[in-house]
This record gives C-alpha cells, sequence and structure tokens, in this order.
C-alpha cells in the first residue's frame, strides 16, 4: 500500500521536474521576485519632490525651506515663482505636495503671532501624498515648536514596537513567504490533473488499481513540497540577505507552512477537480489567488475592509498565514499566539480537501 | 506579407467559437472584472478610517481623564479602555489593537507642575508600519486638540500652520485612485494571461500543425488571435468602466476617446507578451506561470497602481519602465481624476506606443511559418 503511494508520488515528482524548463519554472520567478519585489512593494515615500512658492523672502522661510529640503523624503526642492506654477506642477505630477509659505511668514512668526502656509496636495495617489504632507507637517511642527516659548503640557513619545523604525522590507519579506508560495503550490496542484485529463492519461490512472484517495494524495504532495522549499527559501533570504529579523522557531514556522501548504493543496485539488481543462483551472487559481492576495491584509489591512470582503477574508487562508509568517519574525510567535490562526488553516483544509474528494469521485464515476 | 481578408475572417470566426464556447471565457470577460474591480476597489483601503486603540489609564485626574475623552471623541478612533499593560501589549502582539496609548499614574501631577515632564506614550504595531504611521498621526492630531482645549481663551495656537488642500480627490478616499489602477490590472490578466494560452494549446493539440499546413500567412495567423482578444478586452473594459463610475461612483473627467486610445495601445502589449509566451513556450503550463510571472505581479507590484515608484531605488525603477502596465496606470489614474492633462497622457501614449509596437513586432518575428523553424 505504501509502495503504491511511494511509486505515485514518485511518478508525480518526475512530471514536474521532468523538463529543465519546468524545473526553472519553480525556482526562477522565486528569485527574481526575491529580487524585486522587496524593494518595490513599499508604502514609504522617499525620492519625491516637493514644490515650494516662497512669497516671503525672510529669514524663518528661508531656513523652513532648508529643513524641509534636509528631510530624506525630498532630496529635491522645486522653487516655485507664481500660483500658476503651483498649479503646474501638481498637474503634472511633478510635485506630490506644493507648500505655499505667506509673505508677511517671517514678521508675523518674529511677533509671535499666528500665521498659515498652505499645502497643495495631488490627490491622484492620496496615500503617498498624505505620507509626504505628514513628514511636512512634522518638521513644521518642530520648526514651530522651537519658536514658540511655552512648554506642551506633556510630551507624545511614540514607539514602534517589533520594528522600531518602521522598516517597509520587514513587513514585506515575511508576507513575500506567504504569497510567492502560494503562486508556486497552487498552479502545481491545480494544472496537474486538468493536465493530465487534456492529455488523455486521466483514464489510465483511473484504471490503474490506485483509489481515488492515492491519486489525490499524489498530486496534493508534490504541492505542498513545492510550497515548502519555496517557503524556506524565502525565509532563508530574508533572515540572512535582507537582515530582518527572526524572533520565533523555525520549527513552528515548518508546522504553520504545512498547514498552509494543506489548506492550499485544498483549493488547488478543488479548482482542479472542477475544472475540464488547463485553461479553466488557469482560470479558476487565477480567480482564487487575485482576491487571496488583496484579501489577505498584505495590500491594505483586513479592518479597513467592509464586512462582507472581511467574511470572505476569515477563509482566506493566506491572511491567516501571512499573520503568522509576520508573528513568527517579528512579533515573537509560540505556538500559543499561532494557534488562533492555525486552527483556521486546518479547518479550511479540511473543508477543502474533503469537498475535492466527493468532486473527484463524482467525476471519477 | 500578403492578406487575404477572407481568410483572416474565417480565422477570426474559429476563434470567436472558441472563445464563447469555452464557459470560462465569458467568466473572465465579464464576470471576473467586475468581481475583481469590487474586491480591489473596496478591500484596499489605505485610510484607515477608525483604527482600533488600547488605551490604558493608570491614572484617574483629570487631565488624563481629559485626554482620554478627546482620544474617544475622534471619529478616526475606536478605543478600548484597560488598566492593564500586558492585557494590552498581548492585544497589540495578537493584532487586535494596532495602538496603545499608556497614561501613567503620575501623569496628571506631572501636568499640572508644567514643567514639561508629563509624557504620553504611544505604542504602536510596527509591523503593520503603514497603520503605524497612520495611528501616531491620528494620536498626534488628538494630542494637540487636547492642548488646544486646556487653553480655552486661544483660538488657535500660536506660531506656524499648515493648511492642507486636497486636488482632484478632495476627500482623499483611497478607492478614487485605486479603482483606476486596478482597471489595469484586470486587463492586464485578460490581455496577457488569456492569451498566452491560445497558442501554446494549438501546440499542445497539435491542431498548429494543422493550421501551418494551410495557406494561411504569418500575419493573418497573428491578426486572428489579435482581433477577437482585443474585441474580449474592449467588452472588459467597457464593463469595467461602467461599474467604476456608475456603481463605484469614481469620477470620469477625461473624454472616453482618448480613453479607448490608451486602452487600446495598452492591449496591444498585453496582447503581445501573453502571444509572445505562448508562441515561445509551446505549453500552456509554462506558458501560464510565465504570464504570471512577467504579466500579473509586475502590473500588480511595479506598475505605481499601489506602490509609488518614486520611493523604489533607480535600478527598480529602471525595471518598471519595462512595465506597459506602469503607463497604463499613470494615464488611467490622470485620465479618471483630472482629465485631460496632456503633458502626461502624451508621454504615457508614447511609450505605450513604443512598448505595443516591441512586444507585438517580437511576437511577429517568433510566429513561425514552418514546422521546423522557430
Amino acid at each position: 500500500m505504501w509502495q503504491r503511494l511511494f511509486t505515485l508520488i514518485r511518478k508525480e515528482m518526475q512530471a514536474l521536474l521532468r523538463s529543465p524548463q519546468s524545473r526553472r519554472l519553480l525556482i526562477a520567478p522565486v528569485l527574481l521576485q526575491l529580487l524585486l519585489f522587496p524593494f518595490a512593494a513599499t508604502l514609504e515615500v522617499k525620492n519625491s519632490t516637493l514644490a515650494v512658492f516662497n512669497q516671503d523672502g525672510g529669514a524663518a522661510s528661508i531656513e523652513l525651506v532648508q529643513r524641509l529640503a534636509a528631510t530624506q523624503a525630498f532630496p529635491q526642492v522645486l522653487m516655485l515663482h507664481s500660483q500658476q506654477e503651483m498649479q503646474q506642477v501638481i498637474d503634472r505630477q511633478q510635485a506630490l505636495l506644493a507648500i505655499s509659505l505667506p509673505q508677511d511668514l517671517s514678521r508675523k512668526l518674529a511677533a509671535g503671532q499666528s500665521v498659515a502656509a498652505q499645502a497643495i496636495i495631488d490627490g491622484r495617489r492620496s496615500n503617498s501624498a498624505q505620507i509626504a504632507y505628514g513628514y511636512a507637517l512634522q518638521v513644521i511642527q518642530q520648526f514651530a515648536a522651537e519658536r514658540s516659548h511655552q512648554l506642551p503640557p506633556a510630551r507624545l513619545v511614540v514607539q514602534n514596537l517589533y520594528n522600531p523604525n518602521l522598516e517597509y522590507r520587514w513587513f514585506v519579506l515575511p508576507s513575500l513567504v506567504a504569497i510567492i508560495t502560494t503562486i508556486g503550490c497552487l498552479m502545481v496542484t491545480a494544472l496537474s490533473l486538468a493536465r493530465e485529463r487534456e492529455e488523455g492519461t486521466f483514464e489510465q490512472l483511473l484504471v490503474s488499481p490506485l483509489t481515488p484517495g492515492y491519486i489525490m494524495a499524489g498530486k496534493a504532495l508534490p504541492g505542498m513540497l513545492v510550497a515548502l522549499v519555496q517557503g524556506c527559501i524565502i525565509a532563508a533570504a530574508a533572515v540572512w540577505v535582507y537582515h530582518v529579523p527572526f524572533s520565533g522557531t523555525v520549527g513552528l514556522l515548518i508546522v504553520s507552512m504545512l498547514c498552509y501548504g494543506l489548506s492550499l493543496v485544498g483549493f488547488g485539488l478543488l479548482i482542479s477537480a472542477l475544472s475540464s481543462n488547463q485553461q479553466q483551472a488557469f482560470l479558476g487559481s487565477f480567480a482564487f489567488m487575485s482576491p487571496a492576495v488583496i484579501l489577505s491584509g498584505y495590500m491594505a489591512p483586513v479592518e479597513n475592509m467592509p464586512l462582507p470582503l472581511r467574511m470572505v477574508s476569515a477563509v482566506d487562508p493566506l491572511s491567516h498565514f501571512i499573520i503568522i509568517v509576520k508573528g513568527i519574525f517579528l512579533k515573537g510567535y509560540g505556538f500559543a499566539e499561532a494557534w488562533p490562526q492555525l486552527w483556521p488553516l486546518l479547518a479550511i483544509a479540511a473543508s477543502t480537501l474533503a469537498l475535492a474528494y466527493l468532486m473527484f469521485l463524482r467525476r471519477s464515476h | 506579407m500578403s492578406l487575404s481578408l477572407r481568410r483572416l475572417a474565417a480565422l477570426c470566426r474559429k476563434e470567436s467559437y472558441q472563445i464563447v464556447r469555452d464557459p470560462s471565457s465569458i467568466l473572465i470577460a465579464f464576470v471576473l472584472p467586475v468581481l475583481l474591480l469590487f474586491i480591489y476597489g473596496y478591500g484596499i483601503n489605505l485610510d484607515a478610517n477608525r483604527v482600533r486603540l488600547g488605551i490604558v489609564q493608570q491614572d484617574g485626574g483629570v487631565e488624563a481623564s481629559r485626554f482620554v475623552q478627546t482620544l474617544q471623541a475622534s471619529p478616526y478612533i475606536a478605543a478600548s479602555l484597560s488598566n492593564s499593560e500586558t492585557a494590552m501589549r498581548q492585544q497589540l502582539q495578537l493584532g487586535s489593537v494596532r495602538g496603545v496609548v499608556i497614561l501613567r499614574s503620575d501623569f496628571s501631577a506631572k501636568v499640572r507642575q508644567g514643567q514639561g515632564a508629563a509624557a504620553i506614550q504611544l505604542l504602536t504595531d510596527g509591523a503593520e508600519p503603514n497603520t503605524a504611521n497612520f495611528v501616531a498621526s491620528y494620536v498626534q492630531g488628538v494630542w494637540q486638540l487636547w492642548q488646544a482645549q486646556r487653553l480655552p481663551g486661544q483660538a488657535e495656537p500660536a506660531g506656524l500652520t499648515l493648511q492642507a488642500r486636497y486636488w482632484f480627490n478632495p476627500t482623499t478616499v483611497s478607492r478614487n485612485y485605486l479603482v483606476p489602477g486596478s482597471i489595469s490590472v484586470i486587463m492586464t490578466i485578460i490581455g496577457a494571461l488569456l492569451t498566452s494560452l491560445v497558442v501554446a494549446r494549438e501546440w499542445e493539440r497539435g491542431t498548429m500543425e494543422a493550421l501551418l499546413s494551410t495557406p494561411v500567412t504569418r500575419a493573418e495567423l497573428l491578426l486572428s488571435k489579435i482581433i477577437p482578444y482585443y474585441l474580449l478586452g474592449m467588452a472588459a473594459m467597457a464593463m469595467c468602466v461602467l461599474v467604476a463610475t456608475l456603481v463605484m461612483g469614481v469620477p470620469l473627467r477625461g473624454s472616453l476617446w482618448v480613453l479607448f486610445l490608451v486602452t487600446s495601445l495598452f492591449l496591444g502589449s498585453a496582447l503581445g507578451l501573453g502571444l509572445l509566451l505562448s508562441t515561445t513556450t509551446r505549453n500552456q503550463f509554462i506558458a501560464a506561470q510565465f504570464a504570471l510571472t512577467a504579466a500579473f505581479l509586475p502590473a500588480i507590484m511595479l506598475s505605481g497602481f499601489v506602490f509609488e515608484i518614486r520611493s523604489m531605488p533607480l535600478a527598480v525603477q529602471a525595471v518598471t519602465y519595462l512595465i506597459p502596465a506602469r503607463y497604463f496606470v499613470s494615464a488611467l489614474q490622470t485620465l479618471f481624476q483630472a482629465g485631460e492633462i496632456w503633458p502626461v497622457l502624451l508621454i504615457n501614449l508614447l511609450f505605450l506606443l513604443l512598448s505595443a509596437a516591441f512586444w507585438l513586432g517580437l511576437t511577429a518575428w517568433r510566429t513561425p511559418r514552418r514546422l521546423d523553424g522557430n
């Protein structure tokens, strides 16, 4: 019995690793994505341009402009000379943010009066623009605080736990462990059965002494292996290449990768059982994957979504797995902290696998 | 290259039958775009309206209570109170709150002394950097409001303030710029992913050999693959624009003909890329994987749809110039929210044209006319 299973798995692995092209396909995209995405997937605002229309010429205004120019977010400052120019740079996306300093700024500041500067923000990219505005605001508040002689009644001390400098890469890499493995694992499982059906080898499998349970196990294992190997490569790169801190245990990471792999394989087999050719299987996995990534909490936090989408997100294995991986990397998760996310993964795996098995039985008769 | 309209029409008809007969194609053209548009439009909300914040109030004094009241009154904060710091830190670790404000037991006393020694401590969840930024700026807003309320005599604090005005999107709804961006992701899916399978399927099933033994020319073969999928893509685009403007309330300030032009050029590159993958790999499984890696993921990650291109390192920025979605995203964001700003549009149109010519040209070059030649 074990021998049959073993032979079947060997056959599946051979089918997966047969051609050098498909072997390369399991590794090359992972490496490419590891190289590009940690640098690309950032909501930080760096290297953007600030436009300043300084109508005042006084010392205070010049110092303020210099301070703004010194922040990391704005290595370039465009000096403008009219209101029209302000409109133009925003229209043409030459600057995310344009600040206009009023004529009497230096005089009023010296006299201790209140004075308001204006910021025009490009709402076409409201998130980046809001962040850029936040940076500018900080500089201006700091500048104003130094000039006022009143002490604030209480200081606000902000401390970022788990990621003191809010490094985006620390957030991206653990999430990539989850996202990149999703693609590899799902494609391998969803398309393999459809390929057999298209090539006609599926009938041969059915007339062999293998029961549907075996066939499914044979299809499930390569997918889990792909998830595990790709996941480990990315996790290793995160730790040793990108220096993301790893505060949990490797054992827990592997256990959760297996649970996640199982739930993915469940979806993959379900898609596979429902589709009659590779194109349908491909589109099916795509129709699953794209919402799974979007609703996982990677692009935007789950709590910002409306209730119906939050409910969908609850059955999205990716959203649970991302929380676990980030927890293991950054927040020192042990089994107790991971369990609230692990059991949903197992429940998803159990129900999708059972459903896939039923569909499989129906279609193989 | 000679072109016979009759043969082309026949081939196009054959291709259209293939599209219409497979129910999954209809799913892609009409159901998937709408589904994805809703998921992108409502699922990606970067605005963090109402962050969950824990408050640990160890001080029962007036000053502390006033600060807590101001926090609770903020429309951006959903606050939960507790007096155990450990419990709150645990909730932060589990992600059920995104920030914790701690007021120590001597807070009110220190505020009254007025030496500037009082401190409001804010812990944020650094594992979610974007949300952590929002939490910090919301609490900062509350902190300033609290200061202003303590000094009822002064209407506004002396010194310098900054007034913000948002152009194009005054309410800063992130949906308004994410929906045009997601349309470009959806069009990438339809253009590149679907076509990546088309020619590969013909090779796998052996029907390509049958086609090549007919008098069909290379141009006819290529056009017969492009025209039906171009029409399918345009139908999906129309669907997306209708849903975005009528159902989701995203403004469309540019004109339809420019939108049509931009979309056509983008579809040219997307279809070209898909067909190229299909032609060179001759294997559906491999072509599909390539299409995901070369078209779909870059369209999400490197197009500037969510992640700002200017914030990327120069080497990665250089790569984004190769991604047609980059120009499509920028053109759509401008067309939808700002209208026809020609300096932005012309650059994008030019690059889209170049990229369409590049991908279609490469495909034409790689399309075989003979079985033995590649």
